[in-house]
């Protein structure tokens, strides 16, 4: 591909490749402005705001609207901050990537390596699950979490991201395993190596690549879900996002913008930083689980 | 190739002891069996569900009375349906054009051997790592009429700019399409620049040696190969437009009024807020007819290609 940039360079390509910076920058701009925005606006306090424009810079660095989105500003009825819904996406979030991710493995390793009849049948049935919109599964899975006597609660919310994160993780391991020659299984299965065994000692440990980009696919996918967080949480297990969406959209008196915001990067600092410190096996996933399904 | 030798690999086993099946033999199907089952229940049966839901007069809870199509034309004559139904559109199609364009163009020029060529493809893509409820919130905020960009732009001169679009029921859409289009670009770009990096170098060479200047290749030699990313991209891209639900809820809430709604919030309201399950089981049948046009067709001819290969 870089044989089409490798020209000779006239005083034209020049003009044109100083360009193409400009363009490339210029876009780059408008795609970090939104959250420069945000950052600047959470730092400045309600004066500020309204007398300055988005862009102006705060007068002093005030983090007093980050403390309250943190722990006093009000999501509904409550006025206790982010910081317990924070912690309840975590205890949505730990159980369910690591079910799932689990569940995955074995599936990917089953259908690419202990083939049984109707397994690739089966396989094909489970990708539909990557694709139906959920709308047409929530009404049926809230009246199962009814029966269960788990509706509303934590446990609810993790069979949930299980149940529907399960045929993206069995897609992520089962692409990846098919590369495992077949011959090593067979060698080992000859040996009188067994089903466990084989995952234990020969799979698992070339496993790390795929597991890494899982674990971050179904993190960024549960953190960031909000249509089962609004439709399957109680008051008190609600997700970030749902406590989020409640926080902007209660107004007791003026409306604290610099709050809204400080609350809105809370909740968006833990995938932030898994893509700024993993972004490589991000970028893998999400061209995996699109291109592949 | 994997595939003959793991059957060949079974086979094997099942020669040795034809007679008896023991423990493990089973074993595969018995680590299966949790996913198998809630696949079938949870997807399949959920599905058969809500599409018979769709066909009785439930309300505030279900009802097993079949009322045929009844809420399906209910559904059809509700004008907050048809709104939904033509912001999706709207914003469909113009999600798609924008993030296609944007996304083609931004990976056409990062492949010209650009210097931080990293950094910059991290910046375009962050968004996508966030929740749309953040973006919403973010935007909510960037397209406020009284203190946004429109005070932005009046404060640097220009007196007479206006932008109210959050506020305007026939603009409303277009903040929705903003906001998304600045999440999910991004993410078309990394798709295309994969290809780009695929695309095979002889044949440009030849191209170049045939005395194609640089646009001309990319037209005709280039593009037209990247053909499987395009068609993949346009899958993905209507399928997030189909389930948009939380950025109209964090950006507009559906309004003013309920001028922005899209039919995952309109089923999400009927459902859940306004005790029409039956209507809103319609509603989500719909939506997966509209999902299953796009990909029923795409998984066809996917799968016909890997039987090609």
């Amino acid at each position: 591909m870089s044989n089409v940039a490798k020209r000779q360079t006239s005083g034209l390509d020049k003009v044109l490749r100083v360009a193409l910076y400009v363009c490339l920058l210029a876009m780059a701009t408008v795609y970090l402005a939104p959250f420069i925005v945000m950052l600047l606006t959470s730092l400045k306090d309600v004066e500020e705001i309204r007398s300055g424009t988005l862009l102006s810079l705060p007068g002093s660095i005030d983090f007093s609207a980050w403390s309250k989105a943190w722990s006093g500003a009000c999501t509904g009825s409550q006025c206790e901050g982010m910081a317990p819904y924070f912690m309840n996406s975590f205890k949505i979030v730990i159980p369910a990537v690591a079910i799932s991710t689990l569940l995955g493995a074995i599936n990917g390793y089953v259908i690419s390596h202990w083939k049984f009849r109707g397994s690739d049948f089966f396989f094909a049935a489970l990708l539909v699950g990557c694709f139906i919109p959920f709308q047409v599964i929530l009404l049926p899975m809230a009246r199962t979490l009814g029966w269960l006597g788990i509706a509303n609660t934590t446990t609810g919310l993790v069979l949930v991201h299980v149940v529907y994160g399960v045929a993206f993780t069995t897609l992520f391991f089962r692409n990846f395993y098919q590369s495992i020659p077949g011959e090593l299984i067979k060698a080992a299965r000859l040996d009188g190596a067994g089903f466990f065994t084989i995952f234990y000692r020969i799979i698992l440990p070339v496993s790390t690549p795929i597991i890494v980009v899982t674990v971050i696919w179904q993190f960024t996918q549960i953190w960031n879900d909000f249509l089962f967080g609004v439709a399957f949480s109680g008051f008190d297990t609600q997700p970030v996002t749902v406590a989020l969406n409640n926080l902007v959209n209660t107004s007791f008196g003026g409306k604290e913008y610099n709050v809204d915001m400080a609350a809105a990067i809370i909740a968006a600092l833990p995938t932030l930083l898994v893509y700024v410190l993993a972004g490589k096996y991000f970028v893998r996933g999400l061209t995996a689980g699109a291109v592949k399904g | 190739m994997n595939k003959n030798a793991a059957n060949a690999g079974s086979g094997a086993t099942q020669a040795g002891r034809p007679a008896r099946l023991s423990l493990a033999d089973w074993i595969p199907k018995i680590v299966m069996a949790p996913t198998v089952v809630a696949a079938v229940v949870c997807i399949y049966g959920y599905m058969i569900w809500t599409a018979v839901l769709s066909f009785t007069n439930s309300r505030m809870l279900p009802s097993y009375k079949f009322v045929g199509l009844e809420q399906y034309e209910r559904l059809f004559m509700n004008d907050r349906w048809i709104v939904a139904l033509t912001n999706l559109g709207v914003f469909g199609g113009l999600f798609i054009l924008i993030c296609l364009f944007l996304g083609v163009m931004l990976a056409i020029f990062l492949d010209q051997k650009i210097r931080a060529e990293g950094a910059i493809r991290t910046i375009y893509l962050y968004p996508m790592a966030i929740s749309f409820i953040v973006t919403g919130t973010a935007w909510k905020w960037l397209l406020n009429p009284t203190n946004g960009i429109e005070k932005m732009m009046i404060e640097l001169g220009f007196e007479d700019f206006r932008f109210n679009w959050l506020s305007d029921p026939d603009m409303v859409v277009y903040c929705l399409v903003i906001a998304a289009v600045w999440q999910a670009s991004g993410f078309v770009m990394a798709l295309f620049l994969a290809g780009l990096r695929g695309v095979d170098g002889e044949m440009i060479k030849a191209a170049q040696l045939d005395g194609a200047g640089i646009i001309t290749t990319y037209r005709r030699i280039i593009l037209p190969s990247l053909k499987p990313v395009f068609f993949s991209a346009l899958v993905i891209l209507s399928h997030i437009a189909i389930k948009s639900f939380d950025l109209v809820a964090a950006l507009t809430n559906g309004g003013p009024g309920y001028s922005s709604d899209l039919p995952a919030n309109f089923m999400y309201a009927h459902a859940f807020t306004r005790s029409q399950i039956g209507l809103g089981a319609a509603s989500a049948m719909v939506m997966l007819g509209c999902v299953l046009a796009i990909l029923i067709p795409y998984l066809y001819s996917e799968l016909r290609g890997e039987r090609h290969e």
